[in-house]
C-alpha cells in the first residue's frame, strides 16, 4: 500500500514539472520549428485535456469512490463553463460583428425589444459584469443544481441505475433548454468569439500559457483534495458505502447525507474545470452538456482505472489525445472506436491502465522459468 | 399472555405489516427482557426478517407499536436513528467493507459522532485503538487486523459483522441467521460467541440450524405467517403440536392457523 501511494506521487510531481516547468518553458525557450519547440496551439490542447481531467475526477469521485454512477456530469461542466462565459461575453464590448455595448446574439435575437430598460442586456446577465460574481456563480451554481437534484434523489433513496438514468435525463433537459434562443444563454451556437480576460488578450500566448498553468493547478489541487478526503474517515465512509450501503445506514450514518456532499463537491470540482476549458477552446454551447459527453467522461474513468486518484487523469488525457488523433484520421469512426474500447477495457482491463504495471509484473512471474531464485 | 410491565428492552403490540395484500406481520405481540438472549424460529416466510426491518426502521407498520426501551417509538425513526439507539443488526449474508482492513471495519463501526464534518476532521484516537483491540479480541480476530475484509473465510466474515455490531456498544443486537453457510466447527465458536455476549447486552437471533438453537437457546419463539405461535423453551417447542403442524406440514392444504 506505502509503495503505490509512493510510486503514485512520484507520478504525480513528474507531471507538476512537466506542467509547471518544462511544457511553458519549451513553448517561450525553444526556437519555433525545432523539435523541443512546443507550441501555444498545442500548450491550450494539452489545458482543454486537463480539464477534462478535472471533469473525471469529479465522476471518479462519486463512481471509483462511492458507486454513484453519475451520467449527467457534463451538466456542471457545462455551468461552470456557461458562469464564466457570460462574464467572457460581456467583455467583448463594442468588438463583436454588431458593435453594440451588448453580445452579439442578444442584437440577433432582438433583445433590446424585449428587455428594453437594460439596452437588451437581461437583467440576471448584469451582475456577471463583475469577475468575483462570475467566479462565485462558477461555484455556486453547478452546486445549487446538484445539491436540489442530489437532495431529491437520496431523500427518495434512488440509487444504481435508476440514479444513473436520472443523472442522464437531467442533463439531456438540460440541453434542451439551454438550445432554446429565449432561454438567454446564446440558444444552438452558445457563447463565443470570446476576446478578453483580466485585462488580457485571450488570443496571447502569455494568456494561453497562463491559462495552461492555471489548468495545471487545477488539477493539482483537485488531486490534493481528494487524495486528503482518501485518508480521512469521510473517505473510508465513502468506499464503504459503495461496497455495501445498508451496512453503513445501519450503523448510524445518515448515507444520503454523505452521498449529496459527495455529489455537490462533485459537481464543484467538474464545474471548476468547465470555467477553465472555456477560456481555452473559446466557446461553450449546449452540445457540451449532451449525455452523450458525460457517457465519454465515464469511459475516460474506466480506461484510466476507476477507484485509483491518477486513473482518471491518465483515462481522459490518453482518450482525448486519442480522439484528437483519430476525428482527423477517422472521424466517422470515433464513437465505435469509443465503445470498443470501453468494451475491451470492462472485460480485459478492469482496473485500467493504472492496473497495467500489476498485470505485466504478474505476466512476468509466471513467463519466468520455475528454477529460477526469487528474491 | 399477561399485560407487559414496563421494563422490556423490546415490545411489539399488535403490529401488522401487508405487502401487496401479503400479510407479512399478523397481529404480531412480542415481548424481550433486558439481557435476554431470544432465538425466533419459524418456516419460510413466516415474517422473521420483515420483523426485523420493522424493529430497525428499514419498514414501518401498518398497525401496532415497535417501542424500545422505556417509551421509545421506533415506528417514527429512520434506519440511522434506530442504530445511534443502540440497536445493532446482523444482515443474513455478511455485509463488510471488503476494500477495508478488519480494523477501518470496527473502527467505521465504534460509538461517536456520526456526521459529515465530524467523519473530515476526525482521526483515530488511542481511546479508539483500544476499544478495536478489545472488540477484535472477542470476536477472535486480533491476528487478521491488517487483513483486508474480503480476505475472510465466509465464517470470519460473519464475525466482523457481529464485531461491528459490539463496537457500536449496542443494547439490543438483531443477529440474522449468523450460522448460514458455517462449518460446523465455525457454527459452535458462533454459538459460544453469542453466549458470552448475552447478559451485557440483549440478544435476538434468528436461526434455522437445530443443532445451532439447541446450542445457545434459552427461549425460542416460533414464528408462524406473521404471528407467534408459542415460546418456551427448546424442548417445549419441539414438542408442540402445532409447531410440528407448521414444520412437517400434518395439516390439510388450504387451512390456516391464522385468525
Amino acid at each position: 500500500m506505502k509503495g503505490s501511494l509512493k510510486r503514485e506521487l512520484w507520478v504525480v510531481g513528474i507531471f507538476a514539472l512537466a506542467g509547471l516547468v518544462v511544457l511553458p518553458l519549451l513553448n517561450t525557450l525553444a526556437p519555433v520549428g525545432s523539435a523541443l519547440h512546443v507550441s501555444t496551439f498545442t500548450l491550450s490542447v494539452y489545458g482543454k485535456y486537463l480539464c477534462y481531467a478535472v471533469l473525471a475526477m469529479g465522476v471518479n469521485l462519486l463512481w471509483g469512490q462511492t458507486g454513484i454512477l453519475s451520467l449527467g456530469q457534463c451538466l456542471f461542466f457545462a455551468l461552470g463553463g456557461y458562469a464564466l462565459g457570460m462574464h467572457l461575453m460581456l467583455l467583448i464590448g463594442k468588438l463583436g460583428q454588431y458593435h453594440a455595448d451588448i453580445p452579439d446574439f442578444m442584437v440577433f435575437l432582438e433583445f433590446p425589444k424585449r428587455y428594453p430598460a437594460t439596452g437588451g442586456l437581461p437583467s440576471h446577465w448584469i451582475p456577471f459584469r463583475n469577475l468575483a460574481f462570475a467566479l462565485g456563480a462558477v461555484v455556486i451554481v453547478p452546486a445549487a443544481v446538484a445539491a436540489a437534484f442530489g437532495w431529491l434523489a437520496f431523500r427518495s433513496r434512488i440509487k444504481g441505475v435508476y440514479f444513473s438514468i436520472l443523472s442522464q435525463a437531467l442533463t439531456y433537459a438540460a440541453t434542451l433548454l439551454f438550445f432554446r434562443n429565449d432561454f438567454t444563454f446564446g440558444g444552438n451556437n452558445g457563447l463565443t468569439d470570446f476576446k478578453f480576460l483580466l485585462g488580457q488578450d485571450l488570443n496571447a500566448p502569455s494568456t494561453k500559457r497562463s491559462l495552461f498553468i492555471a489548468s495545471v493547478l487545477l488539477l493539482l489541487g483537485t488531486y490534493a483534495l481528494c487524495r486528503w478526503l482518501t485518508s480521512t474517515k469521510f473517505g473510508l465512509i465513502q468506499r464503504a458505502i459503495r461496497d455495501s450501503e445498508n451496512r453503513v445506514l445501519f450503523s448510524g450514518y445518515a448515507t444520503a447525507d454523505f452521498k449529496l456532499f459527495i455529489f455537490v463537491l462533485a459537481a464543484i470540482i467538474s464545474g471548476l474545470g468547465g470555467a477553465l476549458y472555456v477560456p481555452q477552446v473559446g466557446i461553450i454551447n449546449p452540445s457540451e452538456m449532451g449525455p452523450d459527453k458525460s457517457l465519454e467522461a465515464v469511459v475516460w474513468c474506466a480506461v484510466g482505472g476507476r477507484g485509483s486518484l491518477i486513473g482518471p487523469i491518465l483515462g481522459a488525457i490518453s482518450c482525448n489525445a486519442l480522439k484528437s488523433y483519430a476525428t482527423h484520421a477517422f472521424a466517422e469512426q470515433w464513437p465505435y472506436f469509443l465503445g470498443g474500447l470501453f468494451i475491451f477495457v470492462t472485460l480485459f482491463l478492469p482496473e485500467g491502465l493504472v492496473g497495467l504495471p500489476a498485470r505485466f509484473a504478474r505476466l512476468r512471474r509466471r513467463l519466468k522459468p520455475p528454477s529460477a531464485p526469487t528474491p | 399472555m399477561t399485560p407487559p410491565p414496563r421494563q422490556f428492552i423490546l415490545a411489539m403490540e399488535g403490529v401488522t405489516k401487508t405487502f401487496d395484500g401479503f400479510r407479512a406481520i399478523n397481529g404480531l405481540n412480542f415481548y424481550m427482557d433486558e439481557g435476554e438472549l431470544r432465538v425466533i424460529i419459524g418456516p419460510n416466510g413466516a415474517g422473521k426478517s420483515t420483523m426485523l426491518d420493522l424493529i430497525t426502521g428499514r419498514t414501518r407498520p401498518d398497525a401496532g407499536k415497535v417501542e424500545f426501551g422505556r417509551d421509545t417509538d421506533l415506528t417514527r425513526l429512520n434506519e440511522y436513528e434506530i442504530a445511534r439507539l443502540g440497536i445493532g443488526r446482523k444482515f443474513q449474508t455478511p455485509s463488510v467493507y471488503i476494500d477495508h482492513t478488519v480494523e477501518e471495519n470496527i473502527w467505521l463501526s465504534i460509538e461517536g459522532r456520526r456526521g459529515v464534518w465530524a467523519c473530515l476532521f476526525s482521526r483515530l484516537r488511542p481511546s479508539d485503538r483500544d476499544r478495536i483491540h478489545e472488540v477484535l479480541e472477542t470476536i477472535g480476530l486480533t491476528d487478521r487486523a491488517a487483513s483486508k475484509a474480503g480476505a475472510l473465510s465466509h465464517g470470519q466474515k460473519q464475525w466482523l459483522e457481529i464485531g461491528m455490531l459490539l463496537a457500536q456498544n449496542p443494547r439490543l443486537l438483531l443477529v440474522d441467521e449468523p450460522a448460514a453457510g458455517m462449518t460446523d466447527d465455525e457454527t459452535v465458536r458462533t454459538g459460544e460467541l453469542l453466549l458470552s455476549l448475552a447478559g451485557r447486552h440483549s440478544i435476538v437471533v434468528i436461526e434455522h440450524d437445530m443443532v445451532f438453537v439447541r446450542q445457545i437457546a434459552r427461549t425460542v419463539t416460533v414464528l408462524h405467517q406473521g404471528s407467534i405461535l408459542c415460546e418456551g423453551t427448546v424442548d417445549q417447542v419441539q414438542n408442540d403440536e402445532r409447531v410440528m403442524e407448521v414444520y412437517l406440514g400434518r395439516k390439510k392444504k388450504g387451512q390456516s392457523t391464522a385468525p
